[in-house]
């Protein structure tokens, strides 16, 4: 069963791949989805085993590298976290396949979409069913292959070709991390399979390494370079650059990939590795500075940016950043609740605004939207449902999992646990805001479209409203329904040794101001922002007009853009020109082979001039060599 | 088996399907269809040769195996070949190459047809001859006497600049091999022997051993290539015929890399050890600086070569750090490079064939009129970019682990070749493959023919199998190698570098 998991997915993206054509596009993405389907009821079925308590699966399939101590499988193994994710994986990934059936009606390339949406699904099973680090990061690299070639689907745009390349280059910068990462992992416990490595960790906690010029704790650098791969799957701050690019390709994949599934692979690997993070708390420390530091910095730029789907792309990489600092205090558990609600609720948001976008045929700019909801009610309904769910709406998924953390970094001793708390509530607000605006902006107000005429605007089909449907049934009931199972009292139960905890972790009643700070002022945004995006716009133009720079700081994206451009992307072409026509045509060819050839020439051409036919000439030229040789021999 | 001299067979069965390309007689028609199947065939022969090599090969041993000597020259030169998992490698990927580039070559090249293929087929002769000569006189002459076809391929069949690159080529690896044979005969001097089995065991001292391990390097370092007498590598590319180039990358700058494994190690482990930093730095010099140089190559097959060197650059750095993962991940990354570099230069002959030209920026939008040359390209160029999954990423993971157990600021230097590989790969296949179609030649192409899936899917194959199953190479080298680095080790322990 385990095997179909994983195995039938690639079918689907072999079947759809090879065969699309032929198949014809009804039949490509009827394979495809379903034996997404089938792999989707197998994981539930797993998360229910583990529910109950099964024990930990692991089936080799067969063998991949093997020197010296590198003895490697291709392997599937499933524990409880592993189970999680694979319902994640599966669930959002057939639904996304069932959504993209309409989405993509009028694409001449269906059965490659599918294919990819299979590989991609592949690939990241691969990941999270490894026993080893090295099949991690197989799909680790194979999720980031899938994301290239999905946002670059529409490969005539440029904008999407230059997007892709910069999502698959700036994770390479990651996976160097990455890859750093699991050397230092092999030089000193000499294996990468987990439950070996993790069985040394202890024992390395004392053993001090210089390295690249700094002194430390060995498990504090194998820490630090895991999380820079993590940092540039899950586009944490100064990595993040690629993902709202990466909202070029199309929604569904924006879905899929870049906010439920696989973004989230460095929230994964870290909780993966927490018998390795338990070690190390100056690692623990970075991940709560980056992760709090990139909600609060995403969450500001998503407050002014004007494209529905960037303004989604913000909010996952801020929705990331709280998932890191949970990890960071050591609340895995409580990090992969928040990625699981999640990926319901950012997956249902962003197919809403793919829904919209539909409906208004290709339009993204919310300025250019409004009062629609009334022609798109199915669609409005179900967005605002995930609102409620990301802004932590009482009762709603994203509630119980985002106050669990708040509440987790509340009660850390950690000493950065403070810098998170405080950027924690202040994000929360600022995630309410920009995600009523999004709501306001869109559905009410005045109708600001010239090109489309209000009353063309039509709901969608029902292939595209029952995934809506099933997302939205998630958003509000996946956070009651498994708050006691992940993050409860007896969250060990459940967890066992795929989460590894130093000590036991309990949740504390925080004081009831603390309980009542985010709820409340998530209600009372509801109505605030009504009112300033609605009623009282102009009281908005005012601010902007004050705060001119700031704005201007805050669409640019804090010139993150600009900034990299101007210290890698130009230099590296002004080098690489230079190093070719100085280095290899001027100096290396030009002193080496040219140079010789020309020396050669010269002498020749000197000796050419002895070679001048008169006989006086050469008869001069023997009598003073003959002079010459006759003073050596007697001197 | 030991009655047939099954190895000296594949040696020279190349040479007599040659003797059967000189007879061909007749209409010109005639010879160009005949002189195509002769070549097939003996090729396809020789595979097979080298297959039962394989088979009959006894994997747990690491000496050599199917050995054979006969004196030639007044017990001066002995002839005498042997292979052990290392050279069979070597052998194989040569006898798996040479059949892709004659099928090539039938497919691309109208005129001479029948001169061409008798310069591969004595190639392929003078390549196995390489890397099964346990005899260093041999080895020099099959060393030396491969390096006249190659220059006739690219001097009569090469593109404009021919004669300017031909002689570049033949300049530099000519004033290269002089100091190893100068090196060459101070052995025989001291040793009194050339026989290179016998030279494994004997102890040379150290300051001797320096010299001739320069003598030797001088020769190898300009065929890996190294930094910096790279520079011959992609003027020759450029000027060379599709499958020219192929072979240039595929096999003839493996032969420096089986030169390092078998004769800088195996015979001068001292000088080896002392002279391994100066390795490292050029083959980091070569990963950073090729890459930055591929990056804004206008020339499909330049920056496909400036991308070799930088392969080459991981390969020279996994032989030197003398570990067992740095030297299997060299093999293996030489075996990779050898099947993607190929299928990277045929994907550019594919559309230089219908295009006739190789700059960039005259392409563009080619998935819209190609698409299945389109996927090809792309897992190739994946390969090359060393994905997991493709071939390119066992040779690059094991190299940068072998060094980085040896040391990580050589891990940490080559590393960072691995994030431009991404860059300039992926931006070439960008330019060329995506996008809209700017100029209306275009328009006109076909897709691949029967012919060019011959030739790349054996290729798009190996370079999956080998991803998914490295075993199938790192099973055949491994005892060869184990025995290669526990003589090492015992060099290495005497050294402060190495401790």
């Amino acid at each position: 069963m385990a095997y179909l998991i994983i195995f039938l997915p690639l079918i689907g993206f072999l079947i759809s791949g090879i065969f699309g054509k032929k198949l014809g596009d009804f039949f490509s993405q009827i394979i495809t989805s379903s034996l997404v389907l089938i792999s989707t009821i197998i994981s539930c079925l797993y998360l229910y085993l583990f529910i109950n308590g099964s024990e930990v699966l692991n089936l080799v399939i067969f063998k991949w590298i093997s020197i010296g101590n590198i003895n490697l499988n291709w392997s599937i193994y499933i524990d409880s976290l592993t189970a999680v994710m694979l319902v994640v994986v599966n669930l959002i990934s057939f639904l996304v396949h069932v959504y993209s059936i309409e989405y993509m009606r009028h694409d001449p390339n269906k059965p490659r979409f599918m294919s990819y949406l299979s590989l991609f699904t592949f690939a990241m099973l691969m990941l999270i069913t490894s026993d080893n680090f090295l099949q991690l990061f197989f799909g680790w690299e194979g999720v980031g292959l899938a994301s290239y070639l999905l946002i670059g689907f529409w490969f005539k745009k440029p904008s999407a070709n230059t997007a892709a390349i910069k999502a698959f280059i700036v994770n390479r910068i990651g996976d160097f991390g990455l890859a750093i990462g699991i050397f230092l992992i092999y030089k000193y416990t000499g294996s990468l399979v987990f439950s070996d490595v993790f069985e040394l960790i202890p024992s390395l906690v004392e053993k001090k390494i210089n390295f690249l010029g700094t002194n430390g704790s060995v498990v504090t650098y194998i820490c630090v370079f895991l999380f820079i791969g993590a940092m540039g799957k899950s586009a944490q701050l100064f990595l993040h650059t690629w993902l709202p690019d990466a909202m070029e390709g199309p929604t569904p994949v924006s879905a899929l990939i870049h906010a439920a599934t696989m973004v989230t692979a460095g929230v994964f690997l870290v909780a993966r590795c927490s018998p390795i993070y338990e070690f190390s708390e100056f690692s623990q420390n970075i991940i709560i500075f980056i992760g709090a530091s990139t909600a609060f910095f995403a969450a500001t730029i998503a407050l002014v940016q004007n494209d529905i789907k960037k303004i989604i792309a913000y909010s996952t990489c801020s929705q990331l950043g709280y998932m890191f600092f949970a990890a960071g205090v050591g609340a895995y558990h409580i990090a992969i609740f928040h990625l699981f609600t999640h990926a319901f609720f950012k997956a249902l948001l962003f197919l809403c605004a793919g829904s919209v976008i539909h409906s208004l045929h290709g339009e993204q700019d919310i300025r250019k939207m409004g009062s629609i909801y009334k022609n798109i009610p199915f669609t409005y309904c179900f967005m605002f449902i995930g609102t409620l769910a990301i802004t932590g709406f009482p009762f709603f998924s994203g509630f119980y999992s985002k106050d669990a953390i708040l509440e987790a970094v509340y009660f850390s001793n950690n000493n950065m646990a403070g810098y998170a708390t405080v950027l924690g509530v202040i994000t929360a607000f600022l995630t309410s805001i920009y995600s009523w605006r999004l709501i306001y902006k869109t559905f009410h107000g005045q109708y600001r479209n010239q090109v489309h005429e209000l009353n063309k605007v039509k709901e969608s089909s029902k292939v595209i409203l029952i995934p809506l449907f099933i997302l939205t049934i998630g958003a509000l009931f996946s956070g009651f329904l498994f708050k006691d199972i992940f993050i409860g009292i007896d969250h060990q139960e459940f967890w066992k040794s795929s989460i590894f905890f130093k000590e036991v972790f309990n949740l504390k009643h925080p004081p009831l101001w603390f309980l009542l700070l985010t709820p409340v002022s998530g209600i009372l945004l509801i109505f605030g922002s009504y009112f300033l995006y609605v009623k009282n716009e102009k009281i908005l133009e005012g601010l902007k007009q004050i705060n001119k720079p700031f704005y201007d700081f805050l669409l640019n994206k804090w010139y993150f853009d600009e900034l990299y451009n101007f210290l890698f992307t130009k230099p590296i072409k002004i080098i690489g020109n230079f190093l070719w026509f100085k280095g290899d045509i001027k100096i290396i060819d030009g002193y080496g082979p040219n140079g010789f050839a020309k020396i050669i020439k010269i002498i020749s051409d000197r000796a050419v001039l002895f070679q001048s036919g008169y006989l006086y000439h050469y008869a001069f030229v023997i009598l003073i060599g003959l002079t010459i040789l006759l003073t050596y021999l007697i001197l | 088996m030991n009655e047939i001299p099954i190895l000296t067979l594949t040696i020279f069965l190349p040479l007599i399907g040659v003797l059967f390309l000189t007879l061909i007689k007749g209409q010109p028609n005639f010879v160009y269809k005949t002189s195509g199947y002769v070549a097939m065939l003996t090729s396809g022969i020789t595979f097979f040769a080298s297959i039962l090599i394989l088979l009959n090969f006894n994997y747990s041993n690491p000496d050599f195996q199917f050995t054979e000597q006969h004196d030639w020259i007044f017990n001066f030169v002995n002839y005498k070949v042997g292979v052990d998992g290392i050279s069979l490698t070597f052998v194989l990927l040569t006898t798996f190459i040479i059949p892709i580039c004659i099928l090539a070559t039938i497919n691309s090249i109208k005129n001479r047809l029948r001169e061409f293929l008798i310069a591969l087929l004595l190639m392929e002769t003078m390549m196995i001859g390489v890397f099964c000569s346990l005899d260093l006189f041999i080895f020099y002459l099959f060393f030396e006497a491969g390096l006249i076809p190659m220059f006739l391929i690219i001097g009569i069949w090469g593109g404009k600049r021919r004669v300017y690159s031909a002689f570049k080529f033949f300049l530099y690896t000519l004033l290269g091999s002089v100091f190893m044979l100068i090196s060459i005969i101070c052995i025989y001097y001291d040793a009194g022997t050339l026989d290179v089995e016998k030279l494994l065991n004997i102890q040379i001292n150290l300051d001797y051993q320096k010299y001739l391990w320069l003598g030797f390097f001088a020769s190898f370092a300009v065929k890996t290539p190294m930094w910096p007498v790279h520079t011959w590598l992609p003027d020759a590319h450029v000027e060379a015929p599709t499958s020219g180039s192929v072979i240039l990358a595929a096999i003839l700058l493996k032969m420096a890399g089986y030169g390092f494994i078998r004769f800088s190690l195996g015979l001068f482990p001292d000088a080896s050890v002392y002279f391994a930093p100066m390795i490292f730095i050029l083959s980091i010099i070569a990963i950073i600086y090729t890459s930055l140089v591929a990056l804004v190559q206008k020339d499909m097959k330049k920056l496909i070569a400036y991308s070799s060197v930088a392969h080459m650059g991981f390969v020279t750095i996994g032989i030197f750090v003398f570990n067992k993962e740095g030297i299997e991940g060299s093999i293996f990354q030489m075996v990779s490079h050898g099947i993607i570099s190929s299928a990277l230069f045929l994907c550019v002959g594919v559309i230089y064939d219908r295009m006739h030209t190789r700059e960039i920026s005259e392409y563009g939008g080619i998935v819209n009129i190609m698409p299945k040359y389109s996927i090809m390209f792309m897992i190739f160029i994946l390969g090359s970019l060393g994905l997991p999954g493709t071939s390119g990423f066992i040779g690059e993971i094991l190299i940068l682990i072998g060094s980085f157990k040896f040391n990580y600021w050589i891990a940490f230097f080559a590393a960072i070749g691995v994030i431009l590989s991404a860059c300039y790969s992926l931006w070439l296949y960008r330019r060329v493959v995506f996008g809209v179609i700017k100029n209306t030649k275009i328009n006109n192409l076909k897709d691949i023919n029967k012919n060019e899936y011959l030739i790349l899917i054996p290729l798009l194959v190996m370079t999956l199998v080998l991803g998914f199953y490295p075993s199938l190479v790192l099973d055949l080298i491994s005892s060869s190698v184990d025995k290669l680095t526990n003589n090492m080790m015992d060099y290495t322990k005497t050294s402060d570098l190495f401790k």
